[in-house]
């Protein structure tokens, strides 16, 4: 009954689309900030390390107050017409996201020998060739890094409901959609809904640990 | 001979205290220069100033009668080979590991399996190729750091207590295999060592460095 619902699809489909462009925008700012936290030095490192890891306990709701705050009409970033929009939702995602796949990315790489990073310049590699060779070393838990990332969003629902506002055909996902139904003491839909969302955290969890598994073996 | 590299007034420091103080030292091409010492004497450092992995506070480095500033460090470094005490090979095959370098170097695949082969098969490592590296024991592993390095034809080979992590009998082979294969790769060979045995196998001349600084010099 629940699969012949269009509403259910469309509800299904954000959410994997709004969470998955969140995660992809996290990897492309995580790895590289990560990578730079994990293999430079500089002034304020150790506070910048602090701060992200920090990060990767940031309450959602709290992240959803501070978007919808700034993208509220009178906010400073009113202007741009997104709260309340999928666009709205994404940014507090990435925000959510980011500092989990940077810390985990930081943490990854340090876990690597420190000698190692020498032994590649020492054989002539670039600076380029040298960060993708120790990416390529770490693609284990940098996988699982990117598994945490969309974990942590796909799951989310307190930011999602601040700055999406769970509007139907436009802004509602799985996990919003499951506080609407239990609200409204539909507890069989609410837990239909909970369990497809458990499916595809499990498909989606199940490809990457595959990709990860694989590569562990060759 | 001719000069291959020529140090003057080099300066390291580390947490503020001098680490290395070399007035001048001259290493000639196709000589196989050790460095002897207890730890903390230099060597490492030396070793990895000269590679260019270390900055020193001051002093110049000649290489080929050039400032070896003239070079930027990448091309600096594609004319020198690096092998450290441990192997540190990469999660992959043996002959990727091998290969490596002269992938950095974007070497052509037929001449950079030429190489591979050609020093896999010198090494006798020729039956490891297809193998994982973490599958590898301590003496190959280090057969193939070995063979990583030799790849790359350097003019500058430097390494750094290349047995030092190998148990006696290991040791004993692969010294007798590197005293064979070093004089026919034509590279200036700088190594550090605490074993005399090492020395007079492999080395035409010796620098015993104490506290940072050059304390004597001398033929072997």
């Amino acid at each position: 009954m629940l699969f012949n619902n269009p509403d259910v699809w469309e509800v299904t489909l954000l959410s994997i689309k709004v969470s998955g462009l969140a995660t992809l925008i996290s990897l492309l700012i995580g790895l590289p900030f990560g990578t730079l936290l994990a293999l430079s030095k500089f002034p304020g490192r150790s506070v910048l390390l602090t701060l992200i890891n920090t990060g990767m306990a940031l309450p959602p709701v709290v992240v959803g107050l501070a978007v919808a705050m700034t993208l509220w009409r009178s906010g400073p970033l009113g202007g741009l017409h997104l709260i309340y929009t999928p666009a709205a939702i994404i940014i507090a995602q990435v925000i959510i996201a980011a500092p989990v796949v940077t810390g985990l990315t930081a943490a990854a790489l340090q876990a690597l020998d420190p000698r190692l990073r020498l032994q590649l310049l020492g054989l002539g590699a670039s600076r380029l060739q040298m960060v993708l060779s120790i990416w390529r070393e770490a693609r284990l838990p940098l996988l699982a890094a990117l598994m945490a990332g969309f974990g942590s969003v796909i799951s989310e629902v307190g930011a999602s409901m601040m700055v999406g506002g769970n509007i139907r055909h436009q802004t509602r996902v799985l996990t919003t959609a499951i506080v609407l139904e239990t609200n409204k003491g539909e507890f069989t839909s609410a837990i239909a809904l909970g369990i497809l969302l458990l499916l595809i955290t499990f498909l989606i969890n199940f490809a990457l640990t595959w990709i990860q598994q694989r590569g562990a073996k060759r | 001979m001719s000069t291959l590299v020529e140090i003057r007034n080099l300066l390291v420091r580390r947490a503020g205290r001098p680490v290395l103080e070399i007035d001048h030292l001259n290493i000639e091409k196709r000589q196989v220069l050790a460095l002897v010492g207890p730890n903390g004497a230099g060597k490492s450092t030396l070793l990895l100033v000269l590679a260019r992995l270390i900055k020193p506070e001051r002093g110049d480095i000649l290489f080929i009668g050039q400032p070896a500033t003239g070079l930027r460090d990448r091309d600096y470094r594609r004319r020198i080979g690096l092998v450290m005490q441990d192997p540190l090979l990469l999660d992959m095959s043996v002959y990727d590991n091998i290969a490596i370098g002269l992938r950095f170097r974007h070497v052509p695949g037929p001449e950079s399996a030429r190489r591979v082969e050609a020093w896999a098969e010198r090494l006798g490592i020729q039956h490891l190729k297809t193998r994982k590296a973490a599958n590898l024991s301590g003496g190959e592993a280090q057969r193939v750091a070995l063979a990583r390095a030799f790849v790359l034809q350097p003019e500058l080979l430097l390494l750094d207590e290349p047995f030092g992590a190998l148990d006696k009998k290991t040791r004993t082979e692969l010294l007798r295999d590197l005293k064979a294969l070093l004089p026919t790769t034509g590279a200036t060979t700088l190594f550090s060592t605490h074993d005399d045995r090492e020395v007079n196998a492999l080395a035409d001349s010796k620098i015993e460095l104490a506290d940072g600084k050059i304390h004597t010099e001398s033929s072997v």
